[in-house]
């Protein structure tokens, strides 16, 4: 199957900058699959998601969106329209007073017509449980549900890649958790393709693919067990492993797990 | 160096209107001097309502706040004594940082309890060296900076006041693993060297129970848990219940038991975790 997203030897530099910051980044993202991108502050991960919607384009390099390339002018507005972002501050994201004029901004913007946006508004405000509080104040919301409108706000311009860049950063663990549960069932039940940035290990746990940044390239890529199990790569990365990871690897048992169930099987096996 | 109590305090917002909502109900409670003690709950157990009584910020509806033996509301007097005795570092500190320079900014606590500029000075120095602030930064604007750096910067201004309490909500939120580490590995060295008594309200359990000598559960207002964290998570069961996360190597501790490995004492670390483990010839 064709990526949806494909990075060719990307480099970054900021135009006055000196420092690299990314440095040769090849990476394809499938069709539906949800990939966690995890670094700790520093390592390009959001300067990787910026490059998702040609927010930013490589210095050199290619990225290519459903085959278009990012830098081509002419296709701007159907990259943006395929790959929408979620960023880390849900107050600088939301921009009217009612939580569906809120989500009905974008689709209103592209000139869809307005029983379609009526439509489109109501669908992304269920998928992201967020339908009872249509005529409420956004600024009253707590702040995993105000990420919720924000990522309803996304889905209303119906895209097909979900970049979210640290959404969870500014939230509570109720919060968290609410946010991670409603992208992972995105991509799940709709068939979303999801890239998350982030630098909580517990919320990469879900992915189908774990992809860890450190200055400015990949420096591991894979299922979430088999990144997590090179523990001394995570620890010299400044990186956490989930606890399950830690115990297996010092027990000398197979680290394919990450809950806390199968790994507790897997030690109570052992002992028997 | 300071020590706290509080009886019967109870705050109740908007009192007398439709959106009247009881915060904090009759809590009572002593923080002997240079106790170190994590606040745990979630958001609206009230925890920020509890803090923001211990330097006056919130009147209480009823009740009284004692520091070092004095009623910090007894008068106005006495409520602005205490802003120099207690230290409150809010959630997202760095959002308030304002002035031209670093200097400035860690200077402005000090510079308003009306001390001298050579101690001022003296006072700047030395919060920057408890945060890990180069010296070289002090003359930058501190909106340049990366937002670690703003966040240690933020935390110096409190205390270069040199607060008996140093109380923080949230420290750490936001920040990465190593920026996460490096704020907490400089309170407790704060703490260390200055006595101060240190309250700090975390959602990462991980964080409260490595570090903290004792832990206070808030949940709907009230004191629900009070206790070593041995003594607290000893009763994991109980954390669950109220709705907050355990520490991992707690919740991996509980799913062995379940499943008949008979792990010995209270666990909340990965060191005791496996220690445990040994006990029962895992390893």
């Amino acid at each position: 199957m064709d990526p949806i997203i494909r990075f060719e030897n990307v480099h970054f530099t900021y135009p006055e900058g000196e420092e690299e910051i990314l440095r040769g980044v090849d990476l394809q993202i499938e069709k539906g699959s949800f990939v966690a991108v995890l670094g700790h502050n520093g390592s390009g991960k959001s300067t990787l998601a910026k490059h998702m919607n040609a927010i930013l384009l490589p210095s050199s390099g290619k990225v290519l969106v459903r085959g278009m390339d990012t830098a081509d002018e002419a296709k701007l507005l159907d990259i943006r329209r395929s790959v929408g972002m979620v960023f880390q501050n849900p107050d600088n994201q939301i921009v009217a007073n009612v939580v569906e004029d809120d989500v009905a901004f974008a689709p209103e913007n592209l000139g869809v017509p307005s029983a379609e946006i009526r439509q489109r508004v109501d669908a992304a405000l269920r998928q992201v449980g967020m339908y009872d509080f249509r005529m409420h104040a956004p600024h009253l919301l707590s702040g995993g549900q105000k990420q919720r409108v924000a990522i309803a706000g996304v889905l209303a311009m119906e895209p097909e890649v979900l970049v979210l860049d640290e959404p969870t950063a500014m939230l509570d663990p109720q919060g968290r958790g609410e946010v991670i549960q409603t992208v992972t069932r995105l991509c799940r039940e709709k068939g979303m393709t999801v890239v998350l940035i982030t630098h909580h290990m517990e919320e990469c746990i879900g992915a189908d693919r774990l992809v860890v940044m450190s200055n400015g390239a990949i420096v591991a890529d894979g299922s979430p067990a088999e990144v997590f199990s090179q523990v001394e790569l995570m620890e010299r990365e400044g990186l956490d492993v989930p606890e399950t990871t830690r115990v297996l690897h010092e027990l000398g048992l197979p680290t394919e797990t990450l809950d806390a169930e199968s790994c507790a099987r897997l030690i109570a096996e052992k002992l028997r | 160096m300071s020590e706290i109590r509080v009886e019967a305090l109870t705050h109740v917002y908007s009192a007398g209107t439709p959106f009247e909502k009881t915060a904090i109900e009759n809590i009572s409670l002593s923080i002997p001097s240079g106790q170190f003690v994590g606040l745990l709950g979630h958001t609206g157990s009230g925890k920020s309502t509890f803090i923001q009584h211990l330097n006056a910020l919130l009147k209480p509806s009823s009740g009284t706040v004692y520091v070092d033996g004095e009623d910090i509301n007894k008068d106005k007097k006495s409520r602005r004594a205490v802003k120099n005795k207690v230290g409150l570092v809010f959630q997202y500190p760095e959002y308030q940082l304002f002035e031209e320079t670093v200097f400035a900014d860690i200077a402005f606590g000090p510079k308003n309890m009306g001390l001298s500029k050579e101690e001022i000075e003296q006072r700047v120095h030395e919060a920057c060296g408890f945060v890990g602030v180069e010296e070289e930064l002090l003359q930058r604007s501190p909106l340049e900076l990366s937002g670690g750096q703003k966040r240690r910067i933020a935390i110096a201004g409190v205390i270069a006041m040199r607060p008996g309490v140093l109380i923080l909500d949230e420290p750490t939120a936001g920040l990465d693993p190593a920026g996460c580490r490096q704020i907490m590995d400089n309170i407790c060295r704060y703490r260390r060297e200055s006595g101060a008594t240190v309250l700090i309200v975390s959602h990462n359990m991980d964080d409260a129970a490595r570090l903290t000598e004792r832990l206070i559960v808030f949940n709907r207002g009230t004191v629900a848990m009070d206790g070593t964290p041995e003594q607290i998570f000893a009763q994991p069961e109980r954390l669950v219940e109220i709705g907050l996360n355990v520490p991992q190597s707690t919740a991996l501790a509980m799913a062995l038991r379940e499943k008949g490995v008979q792990l010995a004492g209270s666990i909340y670390t990965h060191a005791q975790l496996m220690q445990a483990l040994k006990g029962v010839g895992a390893c």
